[in-house]
């Protein structure tokens, strides 16, 4: 299904300046997945062996994904994935 | 000391001094760095010696080439002897830095100072913060001292103290509906979004900066020593590692000698994402939903978390967590043995104190410093139960008849 991906201001280097990719998935790693197919180079930025970095947050729909299921959280029609930086606050 | 850039934490790519706190390699955290060499402690310490009643006699560790003023100058808190408290806990030497008294009575005038000044030498005309209430303050009063516009963000369930202690120095106040890691998520949104200083967002390595001071002031206000070990409360884990560096920072350049102090951490039970890491051996925290008093430390998913962990483990430490009713406690226990009346963060770092002397993990010839950074007027609720006042009429007689003498109290 149709899914926005929101990329944060210090990612847009590597997105060609891009703020919203649009993809097709059903969880939020098929999305991140589709995403990298569309700018490899984001894929080193932020994960790490397969999994998410540990300063990266990823909500879907304003809720931080490890409140759900991680990476396999699936994502309704039109939802929306926000990549965050973890390492602001307090 | 010559401020040198920012660097990442993580992979260590540098970046020049500005509005920037994300690493665009790795996402992760951005640090000030600083070129420690050439720095003479003798002169460093006269410079201290010979500088202002607060933070800014620091200014040589601070991330500016002068020195900053401030129209409210935190800092040089008193730091009291607390030996009522030591006999009561069956310890040595315990020390209480008392950082209410604060111009805005907690430790965030620290940080504000310092990235209110940066932020002014960067340009901006607007401040903002992500607040559990404390920031809130801190940043709606310094922000009005210097007659710039502010943007406070708070959960809008705070404390109601929180709140008009905020809004009364003309900020534009917005409660947001949900828990601090949604405003926090929300706040990191709009600082890509306008152009204003978040203090704890886009100039959050500067604002971190101001932490350190409660370190440097701990080692002066002692003589010149350092202390053995240090009780501190845990929110992001920011400022519970900014002690640290402050430390390390001052023993790498000779201003103090000796060995650093173990780092004890304390979070309260219903929001303690970093003890429950140090206790499952993990190194990463893994976020929870906040259900505790303790609302100033009331971050579920705490930035420095990992930072918090390595220092509480290095230094041979630990991370304690405090229920509702020990914080109660602990606030009451504060009052009754030092005098000093703090909010609810101070009743889970008095706690987490009780229960360090209760394992037994306090020498008897530790000396103690306890870091009290918030005022118990902002969360008065936490002790409306617990006392009862006795009321009478006025006259001898009633006095005599209501009012039991003080050894029959039955508390």
């Amino acid at each position: 299904m149709p899914v926005k991906v929101k990329i944060p201001a210090q990612l847009r280097p590597a997105t060609g300046g891009e703020a919203e990719i649009d993809v097709e998935a059903a969880t939020v790693g098929d999305a991140l997945d589709a995403v990298f197919a569309k700018h490899d180079g984001l894929r080193e930025r932020i994960t790490e062996d397969g999994d998410l970095r540990r300063f990266v947050n990823v909500y879907v729909s304003g809720e931080d994904i490890r409140f759900q299921d991680g990476l396999e959280t699936s994502i309704d029609d039109g939802a929306e994935v926000t990549i965050l930086p973890a390492v602001a606050g307090g | 000391m010559t401020v040198t850039g920012l660097r990442c934490k993580e992979c260590g790519t540098e970046y020049p001094l500005e509005a920037l706190f994300v690493c665009e390699q790795c996402f992760g955290p951005l640090e000030v760095g600083y070129d420690l060499s050439g720095i003479d402690a003798e002169s460093a310490r006269r410079r201290i010696q010979a500088g202002s009643s607060g933070i800014w006699r620091y200014s040589d560790f601070l991330p500016f080439e002068g020195r900053p003023a401030s129209a409210i100058e935190p800092g040089l808190t008193p730091l009291v002897r607390a030996d009522r408290l030591a006999e009561r806990l069956g310890v040595g030497e315990v020390w209480i830095k008392n950082d209410a008294a604060n111009p805005t009575h907690s430790f965030k005038d620290r940080v504000v100072a310092v990235a209110l000044a940066k932020a002014l030498e960067l340009g901006y005309d607007t401040v903002a913060c992500a607040s559990t209430g404390n920031l809130a303050n801190a940043v709606a009063a310094h922000a009005a001292a210097a007659g710039v516009d502010s943007y406070v963000f708070v959960p809008s369930n705070l404390e109601e103290q929180k709140l008009l202690a905020t809004g009364v120095y003309g900020t534009t106040l917005v409660g947001v509906e949900g828990n601090y890691d949604d405003v926090n998520r929300l706040c990191t949104e709009l600082a890509a979004e306008r152009g204003w200083a978040f203090v704890n967002v886009n100039v959050r390595p500067y604002y971190a900066e101001g932490s350190k001071t409660l370190a440097y002031e701990t080692v002066e206000q002692l003589g010149w020593r350092l202390p053995d070990r240090v009780v501190c409360p845990i929110a992001s884990g920011s400022l519970f590692t900014k002690i640290g560096r402050g430390f390390e920072e001052w023993r790498s350049l000779g201003l103090v000698d000796g060995e650093l102090p173990t780092f004890h951490g304390a979070q309260a039970a219903g929001c303690g994402p970093v003890a429950a890491a140090f206790a499952a051996g993990n190194d990463v925290c893994r976020p929870v939903r906040p259900d505790t008093i303790a609302k100033s430390l009331a971050i579920g998913d705490p930035a420095d978390g990992p930072y918090a962990l390595d220092l509480a483990r290095t230094s041979g430490g630990s991370i304690d967590a405090a229920s509702d009713d020990e914080i109660r406690a602990g606030i009451r226990l504060l009052a009754e043995t030092t005098g000093i009346f703090t909010e609810t963060a101070g009743g889970v770092t008095t706690a987490t104190l009780a229960k360090l002397a209760e394992r037994g993990e306090i020498g008897s010839d530790d000396r103690v410093v306890v870091y009290i950074t918030g005022e118990g007027l902002k969360t008065l609720d936490a002790v409306r139960e617990g006392f009862a006042m006795h009321e009478i009429e006025p006259t001898l007689e009633s006095f005599a008849e209501r009012v039991p003498e003080r050894g029959a109290i039955v508390a």
